[in-house]
């Protein structure tokens, strides 16, 4: 099929060359250089490998063998073993983090992804203002999470919270809630946080996977008895569940490597109980100079964002499989 | 027909309602916050004339104060200074990469591939510490070029993701049609390719301009001097005296420092939600 094609083309190439026409009668050495599919691939991807391999592969490597380290700020260290990672399984504060870490991305993703789904099949519906909302709602995806997490903050304040003040004008409470003076209400406080900025992300996502369902599925459904239930359920969740997994990844190992909400909303408090992996990394190689501890402790994240990136890319061989 | 519509409201208008007020509640509250006088704002939660919504005597004074006796100004310049030009970067090299990986055939291919959508994956919170390290041998902390450099790093691979991805979907044929009619495959690439994909490049660069914008960690460990500072980390660590919070300006900084951001965003939002959809797509 093609070949008639190539043909005629070549002639017309063939009347080009006839033509007087140095530019494409004899390509400059650097054009013929560029012909060469490997050679153009290795040009143009190298800006791409010198970049990334000196700011993430060389940090990776780094990375390591400061956590094998006894470094800190001011003293080049020297070869200690696994004793920094021996160090912060035994430390109380870390392990406190761990466990803290693990709850706050289940809760968060869970609710973020629940919260998202329902916003996701309300949006999917038609009413006036449509685009109006649906860009509203992605506001607190948009703006810095420091920003915002300043405005929860003075939300929660121990002596000035709006939420206390709602809750008791209601009628709900005759005492302050402790937001954020309490560890596990502190906990629970990011969570909310958390969920809130983060599910416009699953919402939209979701959304544009909920567009691509044809409607003529719904309506078959529904010829055969199905109630909204049942639809969404045996219709709907089943075509959105490949966009859920990949979504569901990306949060996975953003909440779990998150660092700024807690830095600003608790700073690790109060008494190291809401101390994250990462903002606890910070303190210890960053506040206190320890850069090895340090480093070893945010390696501690490494085994689980290991699962969740094999997880995707296992997924993602089978998506290109089919 | 009275049920029907009975059902509408409570399954559709009013959770769709408690979502908008939900969401948009923190920002009311920022704006409502930055404009509120002082001697309301510090007053007891059970006081009897207490009116928390809004005010009755709104104020500029906070923004003037932030404006006149901080360095937020200077604050807004190089966090913009800073996410155009590791957007710029970072859309470069993710146009050459994404382009070879979709269209060019050589060993190592898939390898690449992998290890690009991998880095992805990989959070700035696992690399700080010995980047910090990296920064100072190349004596680049405390320089707008710590984060310029950085930035790519999280922003490359999902330029490179996105838009290969949108190269895909353009038909081999047009380039193959210009290389028959004598042009290089540099020159199909630079004059066919590159300007189809101008959807792409644009969803690709809000989407990283957003990013910079918002990043913290990095800005925070890298940058020391309160003149060099992006508005996250000035606002986190300028704003706020000993142990004192001034809610009125530290919310009048926060939204001066979403405005941007935001604005970039409206005038986008179908460029940005296709950025957005397309981050994840496999």
């Amino acid at each position: 099929m093609k070949k008639p094609i190539a043909g005629g083309a070549g002639g017309a190439a063939g009347l080009e060359v006839a033509l007087p026409h140095p530019g494409t009668s004899q390509p400059a050495p650097l054009t013929r250089f560029l012909e060469n599919e490997r050679l153009l691939a290795g040009l143009l991807l190298a800006p791409t490998v010198i970049l990334l391999g000196v700011f993430i592969a060389y940090p990776f490597v780094m990375g390591l063998w400061l956590s094998l380290s006894s470094t800190s700020v001011g003293n080049p260290g020297r070869f200690v073993g696994l004793a920094n990672f021996v160090k912060a399984w035994n430390d109380s504060i870390f392990r406190v983090s761990f466990w803290n870490t693990t709850f706050y991305t289940f809760w968060a993703t869970l609710f973020k992804l629940a919260l998202g789904m329902w916003l996701a099949l309300l949006l999917n519906r038609h009413f006036r203002g449509k685009r109006l909302v649906r860009a509203a709602m992605l506001l607190p995806f948009i703006v810095p999470t420091v920003l915002s997490t300043f405005a929860w903050r003075w939300m929660f304040d121990p002596t000035f919270s709006v939420l206390n003040w709602l809750l008791y004008q209601g009628g709900f409470i005759v005492t302050k809630l402790p937001f954020l003076s309490d560890g596990d209400w502190a906990l629970w406080c990011a969570i909310v946080v958390n969920t809130w900025r983060g599910m416009p992300f699953f919402a939209i996502t979701l959304l544009a996977g909920l567009q691509t369902i044809s409607p003529d599925l719904h309506e078959a459904a529904s010829l055969d008895g199905a109630n909204g239930w049942h639809r969404f359920w045996h219709v709907t969740w089943p075509l959105l569940k490949p966009v859920t997994i990949v979504v569901v990844v990306f949060s996975v190992i953003q909440t779990f490597s998150d660092f700024q909400l807690i830095y600003v909303l608790t700073g690790g408090g109060p008494a190291n109980s809401t101390h994250l992996v990462a903002t606890y990394a910070y303190q210890v190689g960053v506040a206190a100079g320890l850069l090895g501890e340090g480093a070893a402790i945010s390696l501690f994240m490494f085994p689980v964002l290991l699962v969740v990136v094999w997880v995707q890319l296992r997924y993602l061989r089978r998506l290109e499989g089919a | 027909m009275i049920e029907r519509r009975w059902k509408r409201w409570v399954f559709f208008y009013v959770p769709l309602t408690l979502f908008v007020i939900g969401t948009l509640f923190p920002f009311y509250w920022m704006l409502i916050t930055a404009i509120r006088p002082d001697a309301e704002l510090y007053r007891s939660w059970r006081a009897v004339n207490n009116t928390p919504f809004w005010t009755l005597a709104p104020t500029l004074a906070h923004f003037q104060d932030l404006l006149a006796r901080t360095t937020f100004p200077r604050w807004l310049w190089n966090t913009f200074f800073i996410a155009v030009v590791s957007t710029g970067i970072s859309l470069f090299c993710g146009l050459l990469a994404g382009y070879a990986l979709a269209r060019l055939r050589f060993p190592l291919a898939g390898v690449l591939g992998t290890s690009i959508f991998v880095t992805y994956l990989v959070p700035p919170t696992l690399l700080f510490i010995p980047l910090a390290n990296i920064i100072r041998d190349f004596q680049l902390g405390n320089t707008p070029w710590a984060l310029i450099l950085t930035y790519p790093t999280f922003l490359i691979p999902f330029c490179t993701w996105l838009l290969m991805g949108y190269f895909k979907t353009i038909p081999k044929e047009l380039e193959e049609c210009a290389r028959i009619d004598g042009a290089t495959r540099f020159g199909a690439m630079i004059r066919i390719v590159f300007p189809i994909a101008v959807p792409g490049i644009l969803s690709a660069g809000i989407f990283a301009f957003t990013l910079s914008w918002n990043e913290f960690i990095y800005a925070l460990i890298f940058l020391s001097s309160p003149e060099r500072k992006t508005v996250p980390v000035g606002v986190v660590s300028e704003l706020i005296r000993g142990d004192i919070y001034f809610w009125g300006q530290l919310m009048a900084g926060a939204l001066l420092g979403s405005v941007p951001v935001a604005l970039v965003y409206s005038f986008f939002v179908e460029y940005y939600v296709t950025g957005l959809t397309g981050s994840v797509k496999g």
